[in-house]
């Protein structure tokens, strides 16, 4: 076992024990809070609003992820090709959209709570993975696609056993790049009512408790790194199982 | 048997493959060689229909190529390319039953036949199996490229510089390789090459294309003897007495009688004779076949056999 992996597992582990058990945790953030003030977070269960944060950041990256793929399929079919201009500019608006304006844009039309926050995520994660499923598809061995269609593999054939397995490190990395933008973005859906961590750090603004702010800033934090390297390594282990391991990502 | 009628391909004004006609008898291996840009792989490629022909037409063994959908053609068409192209994603024996798999041959049927491919093509299949082709030499991916391609048994196989990406020791191994297993299956080949030297190794006919052109299509001797252009003179190069005499065998020219020193086996070419004769100083070489002395064979033969064809 790796030092690095070490490290994580440790990281983890104290995670998960602060979100069962965050009283035991007192002394750490004791210093931070003025006198009176409660210490750990109290109008909410921190593990509940931690689910519901991943609940809405994984449903929303489902989403991005079937219609970006999608996309990005249809467009490097001979018969989508013309829809490639007009599909790049669909996902470049998604991105260029600031979170916050998607947000108060889709209040009036979805009134407060999840629904907007799940639609500026994900808006924002559309691109990322297009754009990688793009590349992934489009930079394949031309020797390979050559072989493939040569042993009379349909498209759909080549689509399946080929590129798509291929082209999935790529993708991957596409869907760790969207998943952690939302992770943090989905702490300003707090604004419009969503139950994120973001509730955590807002009372902290409020109340002025350093503390607070701390608790919920972390905890994001240390998910995004862990999300992260999870799936990194998860690419890494796909490029070698698919013998790609000198190929770039 | 394939035989191409007045095939073309146009690409915008050019015409990369112009009015090409030829037939390659079954069982025959014919090599196509020109420079690149000659049109020699699109010509190679409108066989099996990657590239569709703007006109003209592919008959093998007389039924039009246009008569099924391309992929059912190109399924019993083997196919093997410059860079071998496996799948990186799967392991050998995935790679060698891609076609089998996509004809339906249930799993014991293609088992044994990528066991009797691996083991053709002297590759351990309990130890080879399992690797996926990056964990393979270049010299054994290209064998495993053309396993994959003679998997399905097909009559006819397809080869796009085959051996272009190897060095010259496992190159010529390669190609002889190619050669036994021909004889083996009877496969026809077509096989696309820019040089000449393989071509006369390998090729009962050579068809040499320039600029879309076929300028000449031949046996290897008529090739050498009498080039139809300046093109095709040069492609050959300045040593035609030399590649004239690699193509025959020692053993037609045994005669009787003895002769010194180290001896020559009969299924030597007069190439190497020629030059074991010149590098050891000798006038004439003992003839072995199986070990056992069965003549001899002169440099005077030999020199008569290296002169222009009359």
């Amino acid at each position: 076992m790796s030092v690095g992996l070490v490290i994580r597992l440790i990281v983890l582990a104290l995670l998960v024990a602060f979100l069962v058990s965050p009283q035991t945790f007192v002394f750490v953030f004791r210093p931070l809070v003025r006198a009176g003030q409660p210490v750990i977070y109290n109008q909410g269960s921190l593990i509940d609003l931690t689910l519901n944060h991943l609940a809405i950041v994984g449903t929303a990256m489902v989403l991005a992820t079937a219609l970006a793929v999608g996309l990005a399929i249809l467009v490097t079919r001979p018969f989508g090709a013309e829809f490639l201009a007009l599909s790049r500019s669909l996902a470049n608006i998604g991105q260029t959209f600031p979170p916050v304006a998607v947000l108060a844009l889709a209040v009036p039309v979805l009134g407060f709570g999840t629904a907007p926050t799940l639609v500026a995520l994900f808006l924002y994660g559309l691109l990322p993975i297009f754009e990688n499923t793009l590349t992934g598809l489009t930079n394949l061995p031309p020797t390979v696609t050559e072989a493939a269609r040569g042993m009379g593999m349909t498209g759909r054939q080549r689509l399946m056993r080929v590129e798509l397995p291929l082209a999935l490190p790529v993708i991957l990395a596409g869907i760790r790049l969207s998943t952690v933008i939302a992770l943090a973005t989905a702490t300003i859906g707090s604004t419009v009512a969503a139950r994120t961590l973001g509730e955590v750090i807002i009372a902290g603004l409020l109340s002025r408790n350093t503390a607070f702010v701390a608790q919920g800033g972390i905890i994001v934090g240390i998910l995004a790194v862990l999300i992260y390297d999870g799936l990194s390594a998860i690419e890494r282990m796909l490029m070698r199982r698919t013998g790609q391991a000198g190929r770039q990502a | 048997m394939i035989e191409i009628q007045d095939l073309t391909k146009v690409y915008g004004e050019t015409a990369v493959v112009d009015s090409v006609s030829l037939t390659v008898p079954a069982g025959q291996i014919c090599v196509v060689v020109g420079t690149s840009g000659s049109g020699k792989t699109t010509l190679m490629r409108m066989i099996n229909r990657l590239v569709e022909p703007t006109s003209g037409q592919v008959l093998i063994d007389g039924q039009d190529t246009r008569a099924e959908p391309p992929h059912m053609l190109r399924r019993r068409i083997g196919y093997a390319i410059q860079g071998h192209g496996l799948f990186p994603h799967r392991t050998v024996a995935e790679n060698i039953g891609t076609v089998p798999k996509l004809l339906g041959w249930d799993k014991a049927r293609t088992d044994a036949r990528i066991d009797e491919l691996l083991t053709l093509f002297q590759l351990d299949p309990a130890e080879y199996r399992d690797r996926l082709p990056s964990e393979l030499s270049g010299g054994q991916q290209q064998r495993v490229g053309v396993a994959r391609a003679l998997a399905a048994g097909p009559n006819i196989l397809l080869m796009d510089e085959p051996f272009g990406a190897l060095d010259p020791v496992i190159r010529a191994k390669a190609q002889d390789d190619l050669l036994a297993i021909q004889r083996r299956f009877e496969t026809t080949v077509v096989l696309v090459t820019h040089d000449m030297e393989e071509a006369i190794h390998l090729g009962n006919k050579i068809a040499v294309m320039d600029a879309g052109k076929l300028l000449q299509y031949a046996t290897p001797e008529e090739i050498i003897a009498n080039p139809a252009t300046e093109f095709v003179a040069e492609l050959i190069g300045g040593d035609r007495s030399f590649r004239l005499l690699s193509l025959s065998k020692v053993v037609a020219f045994v005669e009787p009688g003895e002769a010194q020193g180290e001896p020559i086996d009969s299924g030597a070419n007069l190439r190497e004779a020629y030059a074991e004769c010149l590098w050891s100083g000798r006038e004439a070489l003992p003839v072995t076949r199986d070990g056992e002395h069965i003549g001899r064979i002169t440099l005077t033969e030999l020199a008569r056999h290296a002169a222009r064809p009359q």
